[in-house]
């Protein structure tokens, strides 16, 4: 049974200019303790298609699918209690701007204690004593000390590990990292894809990784959806979509890497999306 | 954090200067000669004149008047009244706790209602609801206090009957003042009925006055909130699978008290000034009755010394608010 399958979702906002499609008939299956990552240009829908999941769109948007199920259950179908008592348990999430999603009035170990409080009926000692383990897990030094500081007291890297630690805390199954590198430093990312990828394999979850990076692609994921304006464009495994890509879309986000510039200038998608596949050496310019 | 406070008594004493320096110049500037202002029309022979002059300092330099009177202020003489010949601190004292009673009745009333007010059209921004009392806050905001407080009494308490017209309590009941807040005072009494009466005598003039905060702070509350309710972190903890009430209720809340809480305190100015008017309207024996009085009976040192003791309070107000804003908030507490 897959962990997470979705058949033809799709996401429409109401706008001031009328309903705008953001998500157009996605199918997404990801099975128990695969990285599948999700790859596709600013506006294709990855984060939207996520937070549907999710249950975390505004009331703006409308949500239909087929078939949206988590380990069997429907939940579409799900009340929003019975919702909530799955998603930040089972199925967590970690976001772009690692600073801002703390909480600044609220110390890191409130934050991460809360989850502990209310989907695993915790006592205070033991949620502390789980608090310092996760910090440790997810290599934050001096985690007693650490537990009382302010996320505005740390690193966008130290708080996207606690981020971590709060979406591991429960042990879930399945794990959403929406870009989570894409603020930090060029050194941190590699930290953080590092510990995604060991906890993952650690404890066996499910982990959906959005990424605009292909580089990160090739690293972590087993297998590839190509997204493109709300519509999925190729679904892959890694080795055979970098090897042999089916569409020019996904031929030209691979000559977009960072390796194929030519000169100073990054080649972007738009350049050569409806151009003549690109010959093997990359780059249409 | 301590040197936070430390920042803000610094910013005080200017402050405390220039607060000062106004109520020195006030008596000054009045037009005409100062004793004869001071002393009323009464037909003044020459030599009483130059002996009020010297009573008053008049005839000394102004730098030396000043010093005169900023070295009183700082050991606790604010003055004497010109008609009940007390001192103005005292006078001030015997009637501030009917005005802490009064406005702080106002203030819990505002914040109350101005808060779940806000908090609730936040939360079904655009519906008949939040267009409802933001519209209706708007003209809360721009009530003519007297207006507002006439109006109350003709139907609650003229039409109505449901509440009395002025005062602080029924001539029936009496009793010496402890603490000088009515509604303590009645329970201390253990007379039967006091404190009922006190809370009835307190229902209008609390409305009158804590309308313009409540609206006020309504406003405030529901754009921090609709603020707040965008960020990142408010995401999160609905990520988290936690309820509605603790995401609005905690995280979200949480941070928008800090503007809102900046905001109660400014209102604190705002409702000092109300009381003015509010304790004239229900003849409620305050600071605000006691100062409208002396200024009908051109007790200047009275209003001299009631403006002045009026500012440091709004002064002290404004202090412990800064204090409280650090306490809430960890980004200024920590720095
Ligand atoms: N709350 C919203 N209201 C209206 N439109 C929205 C809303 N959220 C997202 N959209 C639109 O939906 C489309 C898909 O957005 P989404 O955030 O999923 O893109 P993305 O693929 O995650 O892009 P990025 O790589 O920039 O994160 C965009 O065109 C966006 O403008
Ligand atoms: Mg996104």
């Amino acid at each position: 049974m897959p962990l997470l399958e979705i058949k033809n979702l799709t996401v429409s906002f109401d706008t001031a200019a009328g309903p705008f499609l953001a998500v157009r008939g996605i199918d997404l299956s990801i099975e128990p303790r695969e990285v599948l990552a999700i790859v596709g240009e600013s506006g294709s829908g990855k984060s939207v298609s996520m937070l549907a999941v999710m249950g975390l769109l505004p009331k703006t948007a409308t949500v239909k699918a087929d078939r949206m199920a988590f380990d069997g259950v429907d939940l579409l179908g799900l009340s929003p209690a019975a919702r909530r008592r799955i998603v930040g348990k089972d199925i967590s999430m970690i976001f772009q701007e690692p600073i801002a999603s703390l909480n600044p009035c609220f110390t890191v170990g409130f934050q991460i204690e809360e989850v502990l409080r209310f989907h695993m009926g915790m006592d205070r000692a033991q949620r502390r004593a789980r608090a310092i383990e996760l910090m440790k897990l997810v290599g934050i030094p001096d985690p007693e000390a650490r537990l009382s500081s302010f996320p505005h007291q740390m690193s966008g890297g130290q708080c996207q590990r606690v981020m971590i630690a709060i979406a591991i805390a429960c042990n879930p199954k399945l794990l959403i990292a929406d870009e989570p590198t894409t603020a930090l430093d060029v050194t941190i990312q590699k930290q953080i894809l590092d510990l995604l990828v060991s906890l993952q394999a650690k404890y066996g979850m499910g982990l959906i990784m959005i990424t605009h990076n292909m580089g990160v692609v090739a690293e972590t994921a087993d297998r590839v959806i190509v997204q493109y304006k709300g519509r999925k464009m190729e679904e892959a495994d890694v080795l055979s979509l970098f090897e042999s890509p089916k569409s020019n879309y996904t031929r030209a986000l691979l000559s977009a890497l960072p390796e194929n510039a030519v000169g100073d200038r990054l080649p972007t998608v738009s350049d050569m999306m409806f151009e003549p596949a690109p010959s093997a050496s990359g780059g249409a310019a | 954090m301590l040197r936070y406070i430390l920042g803000k008594l610094a910013l005080i004493i200017p402050t405390f200067i220039g607060i000062t320096i106004l109520a020195f110049g006030f008596v000054r500037i009045l037009p005409g000669d100062p004793v004869l202002v001071l002393a009323g029309e009464r037909g003044l022979s020459p030599e009483r004149h130059t002996a009020l002059m010297h009573q008053f300092g008049f005839d000394q330099p102004i730098w030396q008047q000043y010093l005169t009177y900023l070295t009183n202020i700082l050991s606790g003489d604010f003055g004497t009244s010109f008609s009940t010949k007390t001192p103005v601190l005292k006078d001030f004292l015997v009637r501030f706790p009917a005005t802490v009673e009064l406005a702080i009745f106002a203030m819990i009333f505002a914040v109350i209602f101005g808060v779940a007010f806000g908090i609730f059209a936040a939360i079904r921004r655009g519906s008949w609801f939040d267009q409802l009392t933001m519209g209706t806050a708007l003209a809360g905001y721009s009530m003519p206090i007297f207006w507002w407080g006439l109006l109350l009494i003709i139907v609650f308490s003229g039409m109505l009957h449901w509440t009395p017209v002025s005062g602080r309590i029924d001539l029936l009941y009496f009793f010496k003042p402890v603490t000088g807040f009515m509604t303590i005072d009645s329970l201390i009494s253990g007379q039967k009925g006091a404190f009922r009466s006190a809370v009835s005598h307190l229902i209008l003039p609390t409305i009158v006055l804590g309308t313009i905060p409540l609206a006020v702070i309504a406003r405030q509350t529901r754009s921090a909130m609709l603020e707040v309710l965008g960020e990142d972190y408010v995401r999160t903890a609905r990520a988290k699978g936690l309820a509605p009430r603790r995401v609005i209720g905690l995280h979200a809340f949480r941070n928008a008290l800090i503007p809102v809480v900046t905001t109660i305190g400014l209102q604190v100015g705002t409702l000092l000034t109300g009381a003015i008017l509010t304790e004239s309207i229900f003849s409620w024996p305050g600071i605000g009755k006691w100062m409208i009085d002396a200024i009908s009976k051109r007790d200047y040192f009275t209003v001299q010394g009631g403006l002045l003791l009026i500012a440091l309070i709004v002064m002290a107000v404004n202090l412990i608010v800064d204090v409280l804003y650090a306490v809430i908030n960890p980004r200024i507490r920590s720095n």
